[in-house]
């Protein structure tokens, strides 16, 4: 016998309910959530990294970055505070374009970012076409509470492992909990099979 | 679905609703019963979940409201004009209701008295209920780390726990209220949103290293974080908490 909230009816989403993963809810607004302030790096301070168990570490200058092959992809977001973003408009360059020709080991990928936040996926979720560095947002340059300069951008999971103010990803062969992933947040993080919390 | 409870699991339990207390005409407490309650650290948050008679549900997120040591659970609630839940909770919900949850949530805008101070906590409109939290396990616990609160409203109607945070002043503790819409006559608090002088006046200098928490809506976290880094804080020393309506 399941609970029912006396006298709760809800709200129902004016949209396909197949788009919103369980738990969820339709905003569209842009909320902005991150646990400390939000950094400022100069772009021309600002470099892009692939590192870690590579045969060839890489870098990017801002100006470089900017000249690699770009996609503009519509994609819908979930936030683990809830809030589900559709169709929304992001361009940036590929993990494929920035990975090509890289010889690893690694099963695992810690993007780390200005600001000292980080977090963890499995490389396999960041190749094949699922994966982006964003750096516009709606045909404009991503603001910097966003996430901007650039940031990950991994719509499958939820939006934290998007990590903003990314400055790179270091490839690692075993598995490293990033920042709330540490905090009681899940490993993994998928919105579908609603992986809030570690043990979800 | 309620279950039993697995280590490092998070499970759905009921709560019975024990009290409603008025805090402004927008916000209320929910005081609750939680019997598998597992305990929570100061600043942490639950997860709501409403039910309808057809099996469709809602969840939100809400800081707890009262500290670890006390008996029983609290969640302060702001009415959202355009809200699904708060409306329910802050409206519909009666004593003799159940409540479902889980939690606590989130392991770093926490404090304990290890992480030491001295303390600036920052909120904005209900972004006072974690610090609230904070500063009423300060107390249960007897610290001696200072703590200086700056709690921006738009009107002196809309502070929340005033009577209570007024009591905590003293012994250690100094608490200032901001008022960014208001002018009342014979006001002796702040007039105004926070900005980088109104910092300056009431926080710790950066080489005193305050560990800072900030809560409120966007607007307001983001303003007081980027300052205290303009001020020349340790980004690092200062966590942030950010809720509510916001732009793109």
């Amino acid at each position: 016998m399941s609970f029912i909230s006396r006298g709760f009816r809800g709200r129902r989403p004016e949209v396909d309910q197949a788009r919103l993963p369980p738990g969820q809810y339709l905003t569209r607004d842009f909320p902005v959530l991150s646990a400390g302030p939000t950094p400022h790096t100069p772009l021309d301070q600002w470099s892009f990294a692939v590192r870690g168990a590579v045969d060839q570490p890489r870098s990017w200058r801002w100006s470089e970055f900017g000249a690699l092959p770009n996609e503009t992809v519509t994609v819908d977001i979930h936030c683990v505070t809830k809030w589900s973003k559709l169709d929304t408009s992001w361009t940036g360059v590929s993990i494929d374009t920035l990975l090509e020709g890289v010889q690893t080991e690694a099963a695992y990928v810690t993007a780390f970012c200005d600001g000292g936040y980080a977090t963890n996926l499995p490389l396999a979720d960041l190749t094949g076409g699922q994966a982006w560095i964003a750096f516009g947002f709606d045909g404009a340059p991503l603001e910097a509470e966003h996430g901007g300069p650039a940031r990950l951008l991994v719509p499958h999971l939820y939006f934290w492992k998007s990590a903003k103010w990314v400055r790179g990803l270091e490839l690692t062969v075993a598995n490293e909990p990033g920042f709330w992933e540490r905090y009681g947040y899940h490993d993994y993080g998928d919105p579908w099979r609603e992986q809030r919390y570690q043990g979800d | 679905m309620a279950g039993t409870a697995l280590p490092g699991r998070l499970t759905w339990q009921l709560a019975d609703v024990v009290e409603l207390a008025e805090e402004t005409p927008r916000v209320r407490t929910l005081i609750l019963r939680a019997p598998a309650w597992s305990g929570h650290l100061a600043g942490q948050h639950v997860d709501v979940r409403l039910t309808a008679e057809d099996g469709y549900q809602a969840e939100r997120s809400y800081s707890v409201a009262s500290a670890p040591e006390d008996e029983l659970l609290a969640l302060t609630v702001e009415r959202l004009a355009d809200g699904e839940v708060s409306p329910y909770l802050a409206d519909e919900l009666r004593p003799g209701d159940q409540l479902e949850l889980r939690g606590p949530i989130d392991g770093y805008f926490v404090w304990q008295e290890p992480l030491g101070g001295p303390l600036l906590l920052l909120a904005g409109g209900s972004g006072i209920v974690p610090l609230r939290a904070i500063l009423r396990h300060r107390a249960a616990t007897g610290s001696s780390v200072p703590a200086r609160l700056l709690y921006s409203v738009r009107s002196e109607e809309e502070i929340i726990y005033r009577s209570e945070l007024d009591a905590l002043a003293g012994d250690g503790v100094e608490v200032r209220y901001t008022l960014t819409r208001a002018r009342p006559e014979g006001w002796r608090g702040h007039l105004g949103r926070i900005d980088d002088a109104l910092l300056q006046q009431i926080s710790w200098a950066p080489a005193e290293r305050p560990l800072v928490y900030v809560c409120g809506p966007n607007g307001f976290v983001e303003q007081a974080a980027s300052g205290l880094v303009r001020l020349g804080h340790d980004p690092l020393r200062v966590r942030t908490e950010r809720f509510g309506p916001t732009g793109t």
